[in-house]
């Protein structure tokens, strides 16, 4: 269970819990603060508040360790190499989930230049997703994509939450959100977010 | 060994090619008098000042005196490449982190060549102690600055490929690892490019000068060649020092990238 108490960055300011297999929607008008609370929850930015995974605070493990188990991934995911399959430690593991997100399995040669942003979402998830996370924070892993290539993200995120998996999916897609989430996380203005169970 | 005296006299023709420049600054509307005319005058000072320094230096044979002329060398080397950056460092760190990489690497293989190679007496006789950490000063300070440059800049343009990296569990080396190879590339390529170059397309100053003081060539062959190596170890050195070190200072202990700790440069 991720346990989110009193987090506190520039005007955010949220306490929740998360439990495992869970994947909690979070909405809320462009600007408002969603991508600062993700990023916040992985301990990418200063900081203020407690988090804890199964009641071990993020500070008893080294950052890289935590942000393996409880891992942000950005709307544009960075690429820090030439070709696709330079990103990935285990590209073999990885090509399973590749061809089910409707890549060719010969991408791995790809230079990420030519890659379209749908692409580039598509291999960043595939890249977050082989970790095998505890928690995965998505920041809108879907806004790049045509609606069968959504469908096939979401099926394929339903699956890891059904092993276990706990998810933040920050989404503006209404009916997504509603999809996706057991939960709603609505933030406002304010930079407080309100728990809406359906 | 022989050598043509000159007197303060000997450069007043000379000199008139200077005047020759301001005319054609004025009769073609450069707009470049001006700036003619303050550097030509700050570099007679600046170079009669230094002769007078150094002809006291010498005489006094101090390591106090020689210690303090070195030092405040490496300051403006500091302030030099502080200006060269596009975007900095906050408060004393730009400064010190200059100040220490120019200070450690200079130092320590101008002292290396001192005590293994030359060896006067005394060891830290300034006729040799200051002109070798001048040149090697020079070479790395623009090594520095070249490298702080390039890293700065491209971590701000490819902040998502590190925080992509930072996000999937990678410690800020592995994250920073292929903007910080740039950065001692950049740092290093001028010095390169001096060796390939040096002979064919330039012969360096202090070869010549040793030429026209009536050393043999070989002889002041040699003795470049010995500084093209300090210069080269100081480059490396100097520049992997400053690189590693802003690297650090631009991330923390948790492993974030901190781009707030690096300023943009706010006059065009």
């Amino acid at each position: 269970m991720l346990t989110v108490r009193a987090l506190k960055r520039l005007h955010i300011f949220a306490s929740f819990d998360l439990h495992d297999g869970e994947c909690v929607a979070l909405q809320g008008p462009s600007g408002v603060g969603k991508t600062l609370l993700l990023r916040s929850i992985a301990d990418l930015d200063p900081n203020e508040g407690t988090v804890e995974l199964d009641g071990t605070p993020r500070e008893a493990m080294p950052a890289p360790d935590w942000r393996r188990r409880v891992t942000y991934l950005a709307a544009e995911p960075g690429w820090w190499s030439d070709t696709v399959q330079e990103h990935f430690t285990g590209w073999d593991d990885a090509l399973p989930l590749v061809t089910r997100l409707g890549l060719p399995p010969n991408c791995g040669s790809w230079p990420i230049q030519r890659l379209s942003s749908g692409e580039r979402q598509r291999l960043g998830l595939v890249r977050a997703l082989i970790l095998r996370s505890r928690v995965l924070l998505l920041d809108e892993p879907t806004s790049a994509l045509d609606s069968t290539s959504a469908a096939a993200v979401e099926s394929l995120i339903a699956e890891q939450v059904l092993n276990g998996t706990s998810v933040v999916w920050s989404t503006h897609d209404n009916a997504q959100a509603r999809r996706v989430g057991s939960r709603v996380f609505l933030m406002n203005g304010d930079g407080e977010i309100e728990d809406n169970r359906p | 060994m022989t050598y043509i005296h000159l007197a303060y006299g000997d450069l007043v023709l000379p000199a008139l090619l200077v005047v020759m420049d301001g005319a054609l600054s004025l009769v073609l509307r450069l707009k470049l008098e001006k700036q003619l005319a303050i550097a030509t005058v700050r570099m007679v000072l600046q170079l009669v000042l230094v002769g007078y320094a150094l002809t006291f230096l010498f005489a006094a044979v101090s390591p106090l005196w020689t210690a303090l002329a070195a030092f405040i060398m490496v300051l403006f080397a500091s302030r030099e490449i502080v200006a060269r950056q596009k975007r900095r460092l906050p408060g004393i760190w730009s400064y010190g982190l200059g100040a220490g990489c120019t200070l450690l690497a200079a130092g320590t293989v101008t002292m290396f060549a001192l005590l293994t190679e030359l060896r006067p007496d005394p060891w830290y006789h300034p006729r040799y102690a200051l002109p070798l950490l001048g040149m090697i000063l020079g070479n790395t300070m623009t090594g520095i600055s070249l490298g702080l440059d390039v890293l700065t800049n491209s971590i701000v343009r490819e902040r998502a490929a590190i925080e992509a990296c930072l996000a999937l569990g990678g410690t800020r080396y592995q994250a920073l690892l292929p903007v910080v190879r740039d950065a001692m590339r950049s740092g290093l390529m001028p010095t390169i490019n001096a060796m390939a170059a040096v002979g064919l397309v330039s012969l360096p100053g202090m070869m010549t000068g040793q030429i026209l003081a009536g050393v043999e060539p070989i002889d002041a062959v040699k003795y470049q060649l010995l500084i093209m190596f300090l210069i080269a170890g100081g480059t490396g050195l100097g520049t992997l020092v400053a690189v590693i070190g802003a690297a650090r200072l631009v991330t923390d202990h948790r492993h974030r990238l901190r781009l707030d700790r690096i300023i943009a440069e706010t006059s065009p």
